[in-house]
């Protein structure tokens, strides 16, 4: 791969993108389990929930504040790298970033403050409140981010104005209640809700391991495990799969990651393991599961998914659809107003193609002196590289049921075998930390990687999309960014490590006062069967 | 959708022309003090103790604080998309300098009081001074490089396209007159800084900080008045030739702009907006007063009239100029030419109605329930729980 311009400034999207998403999960559920917590607190009035909520929430701002500090260059990247993409559809993109940042970023930023600083200066019921207020905004942030991203996917709602050379918003509410935004956005959060109570129950495993802080570990677990059962099963139900027949760029990506490359009869096989060749069109020492595929992706037995040789016979037609409106364009571009309407009716009519004769830019500087030649190849081009999306979606996908099965296990063991755990298990869950984070960036790579060549699907080319820089610019800020956040990354994890090990160390005079008398409380109780005791 | 028509284009336009402003004045107002209190963490503070009371004046704020420039961002992109996407491109490197700044600041306030090891306090202090003081310089450069025009210009389908090598891009941007603006720009949030550490904080640290504020106030007004005379005798300004409408569709090529005359002019032809630079100079010298009389939140306010006056007298000296280009003043960008569409502005609107208010009333409770001075004490008793 040679690195220009497009291939450096998509690097570096990638890599801020995906670190920024290393905070971001996390966030997003223990802002949440933190404030269950603290609402059990405020319930109970038991000391060791407090505690709970200092330790979780200590550990949420270290977190949190990288997360903050890599979404500044999310924000402020796509005008820097992506210049005319700004342009082009920062009339519909634009907007549910500022509303994120109006509605949701303000919300949760101005009250991460006070949940830290405001323990004294609050009443009890007042601090819960903040803390709710802190979650909420940190998931409405992620609706606002996933409705943009959603757009990108699927592009509701505009058309492209001849006068001013953009896409336009046409209806605000489609861009909002957009179905790949909205299914987005479950399975995005959820993704984040099982990555807090992987991380919880973790965390608290290796306490119980150590035989430390065994009471904070074990009421951690149990919360942590009821809402990650609930959000594993959220994840991998609610996939965001129901968004895959919209249109024929998520057609093609759902036939990416399939490999599938041909049209099969419905319904289709789903291809459990296998090596996908792209040259050959094929996949090698495939293993099929009959009937599953045509079931994930249509959920019925009689239609067909159409195969990636057919989807491209559909990107050629759009191409010379997009060559006529290119055409008519021109002429536009220039008449402006004074414009014979049959061109401008022309261009209204093939206008919803313009975007596959840009696809041509690359072979040529005007696509209507393309050959057939390079029309057939700019057609081959809406086919993303198989096999990273092929398995990127089955690690996806098998670390989600794994998800299931831990998050299962865990709540049964706390519900019904009074919270005791075979060590095996808890070395188990302290080992798995690491997997919400892995098949959350598979995730991203299915979604972003899937969605090439296009920036925006079937609107603007990924090629096109990029400001005029020179190469040294981008790659000085692609090196500075990967120092930086190397650096940053290494002094987060050592903090972490550090506060983990600690232990918590607020409230904890009060919490083993309360504790003692709790002790004496159950011991009391003679004839009481130790299971059936509340878990305090 | 027809409501939107409720409000003519150009209206809006000049509507959010306005929020603009109010989006970069909040920005100065808010974040401008943790600027300044970071620019002024190792002069203000000299024993550990005294510095974690620094950051701690404004520990539990920045978060809300940086929002307004990230919200500054996002409103960019929402209601002026051609602006966005060649400011943000043209000043690339400059972009990057203040982004790693934004970047590392949160992270030093998180992380420079998780260890006892003074050697990395002292690393995380001066790592706070540079993203402090660095971008106040930068935004102040920033406009300098407005005001003169910006050497971009447009493609037939509006690809923008700049002059010059990368290392003359950034050196460039480099010029005496922008210097000057840098340092209007440095001096205003500094003071601004030692104004809320005058409020925030008391014996020593305070002392320090009213000393080197009252100095910095009088450099920032002083720069202005110079920056006034070089704009009225040095640099030329634009102007838009020809026809044409307000209302139209944003296309930069639509329209004709040529250099002429000074952009002084515009206070001769709307007197009104004197008050803008008048204010920005009273309120300045106001600041300097009530630092060295000790008066504390009086002098906030009148630190705060002082930014108001000084940016918004750049807008509205530029209106309807956004930024034009040094190379190329056909494809200069202004209020009638670089906004979003009708129906865009008008949905942004009515969030912004909606959410502003909501968030100056819950940011004035924060401020409300952490209302105090930050003491030595307070730092010592709570050192597990405070930065």
């Amino acid at each position: 791969m040679e690195f220009g311009i497009v291939e450096l400034s998509r690097l570096q999207f990638a890599l801020t993108a995906m670190y920024h998403f290393l905070f971001v999960p996390l966030t997003l559920g223990l802002s949440i389990l933190v404030a269950i917590m603290e609402t059990v607190y405020v319930m109970t009035n038991r000391p060791i929930w407090r505690q709970m909520t200092k330790f979780w929430g200590m550990l949420f701002g270290i977190n949190f504040a990288l997360g903050v500090a890599t979404g500044i260059t999310m924000e402020f990247q796509f005008g820097m790298n992506w210049s005319y993409y700004s342009h082009y559809v920062g009339d519909v993109f634009g907007a549910p970033l500022a509303i994120e940042g109006l509605m949701a970023f303000f919300l949760e930023a101005t009250f991460v403050g006070l949940f830290f600083f405001g323990w004294d200066r609050l009443s009890k019921v007042a601090h819960l409140v903040v803390a709710w207020l802190v979650a909420i905004g940190s998931n409405f942030s992620a609706l606002w981010i996933l409705i943009a991203n959603g757009w990108m996917q699927n592009p509701v709602g505009a058309e492209f104005n001849p006068m001013t050379m953009r896409m336009e918003m046409t209806d605000f509410f489609a861009v909002l209640f957009n179905e790949v935004a909205q299914a987005k956005f479950v399975h995005t959060v959820s993704a984040g809700y099982v990555t807090a109570s992987v991380f919880v129950i973790g965390v608290s495993a290796w306490y119980l391991l150590r035989g430390r802080h065994t009471e904070l570990a074990r009421r951690s677990i149990t919360v942590a495990s009821a809402f990650g059962l609930a959000s594993a099963f959220s994840v991998v139900l609610l996939g965001d799969e129901s968004g895959y027949d919209t249109s024929l760029n998520q057609k093609m990506k759902m036939a990416a990651i399939e490999a599938m490359w041909e049209t099969e009869p419905a319904p289709a096989s789903f291809t459990l393991f296998g090596f996908p060749d792209q040259e050959a069109r094929e996949t090698k020492w495939a293993i099929h599961v009959p009937y599953v595929m045509g079931l994930i992706g249509t959920r019925s037995l009689t239609e067909e998914i159409p195969g990636i040789a057919q989807l491209v016979e559909q990107a050629e037609g759009r191409i010379r659809s997009g060559l006529i409106a290119y055409d008519a364009l021109m002429v536009v571009r220039e008449q402006r107003e004074a414009t014979d309407p049959a061109v401008m009716a022309t261009f209204e009519e093939h206008s919803a193609d313009l975007g596959f004769a840009f696809l041509l830019r690359k072979y040529v500087d005007d696509p209507r002196t393309a050959s057939e030649d390079q029309i057939r190849a700019a057609a081959n081009d809406t086919v993303p590289t198989v096999w990273p999306l092929f398995w990127a979606f089955r690690i996806m996908v098998a670390l989600g049921m794994g998800f299931i099965v831990t998050m299962a296990y865990f709540f049964w063991r706390t519900s019904f075998r009074g919270m005791r755990y075979p060590r095996w298990s808890l070395h188990v869950a302290v080992w798995m930390i690491p997997a919400p984070w892995i098949a959350a960036e598979m995730g991203w790579i299915v979604a972003e990687f899937g969605r090439q060549p296009w920036t925006v699907d079937g609107v603007l080319p990924t090629a096109m999309s990029v400001s005029a820089l020179s190469v040294t610019e981008v790659a000085l800020t692609l090196a500075g960014f990967i120092a930086f956040y190397t650096v940053l990354f290494i002094i987060e994890m050592g903090l972490m490590l550090k506060y983990i090990r600690k232990g918590p160390f607020q409230d904890v005079e009060e919490t083993e006062a309360w504790m003692q008398r709790h002790q004496n409380r159950l011991v009391g109780r003679r004839n009481a069967d130790a299971i059936a005791q509340p878990a305090e | 959708m027809i409501l939107h028509e409720l409000l003519s284009y150009e209206i809006l336009r000049v509507i959010w022309w306005g929020l603009l402003g109010i989006l970069l004045i909040g920005f100065a107002m808010t974040d401008g003090f943790d600027m300044g209190v970071a620019a002024l963490l190792p002069f203000a503070g000299k024993t550990d103790l005294e510095r974690r009371v620094v950051i701690n004046t404004v520990g539990p704020v920045w978060e809300g604080n940086q929002v307004w420039f990230i919200l500054g961002g996002g409103a960019i992109f929402a209601a002026w998309p051609p602006l966005y996407a060649v400011s943000f491109s043209g000043f690339y490197l400059a972009m990057f300098a203040v982004l790693a700044c934004f970047i590392v600041r949160p992270v030093a306030f998180k992380y420079r009081s998780k260890k006892d090891d003074p050697k990395w306090r002292s690393r995380w202090d001066w790592a706070l001074f540079v993203s402090g003081a660095a971008p106040a310089l930068l935004f102040g450069v920033a406009v300098g490089n407005v005001i003169q025009g910006v050497p971009f210009s447009f493609t037939d389908d509006l690809h923008s396209v700049y002059q010059g090598a990368w290392y003359t891009k950034f050196i460039g941007l480099l010029d005496p007159f922008s210097i000057l603006a840098g340092l209007v720009s440095l001096a205003m949030l500094v003071t601004h800084g030692a104004a809320w550490l005058s409020v925030k904080t008391d014996g020593a640290v305070q002392a320090r900080a009213r000393a080197i504020g009252s100095v910095f106030a009088l450099i920032s007004v002083a720069g202005y008045i110079l920056a006034g005379l070089w704009l009225a005798y040095g640099i030329e300004g634009y102007r838009i030739i020809g026809d044409y409408v307000t209302g139209g569709p944003s296309n930069p090529l639509h329209f004709n702009v040529e250099r002429s005359a000074s952009w002084l002019s515009a206070y001769a032809e709307r007197p009104w907006i004197t008050i803008a630079p008048a204010l920005g100079i009273i309120g300045g010298l106001l600041t300097f007063l009530g630092l060295r009389a000790g008066r504390e939140v009086s002098t906030l306010i009148f630190s705060k009239l002082s930014i108001l006056g000084v940016i918004s007298s750049v807008g509205l000296m530029m209106f309807p100029f956004i930024l034009p280009s040094s190379i190329d003043p056909q494809s200069s960008l202004l209020v009638w030419n670089a906004s979003s569409s009708h129906l865009t502005l008008f949905i942004m609107l009515v969030c912004a109605a909606i959410f502003m208010p909501l968030i100056l009333a819950y940011t004035a409770w924060v401020y409300k329930v952490l209302w105090g001075k930050v003491t030595e004490k307070d730092v010592a008793e709570n050192s597990h729980s405070l930065y």
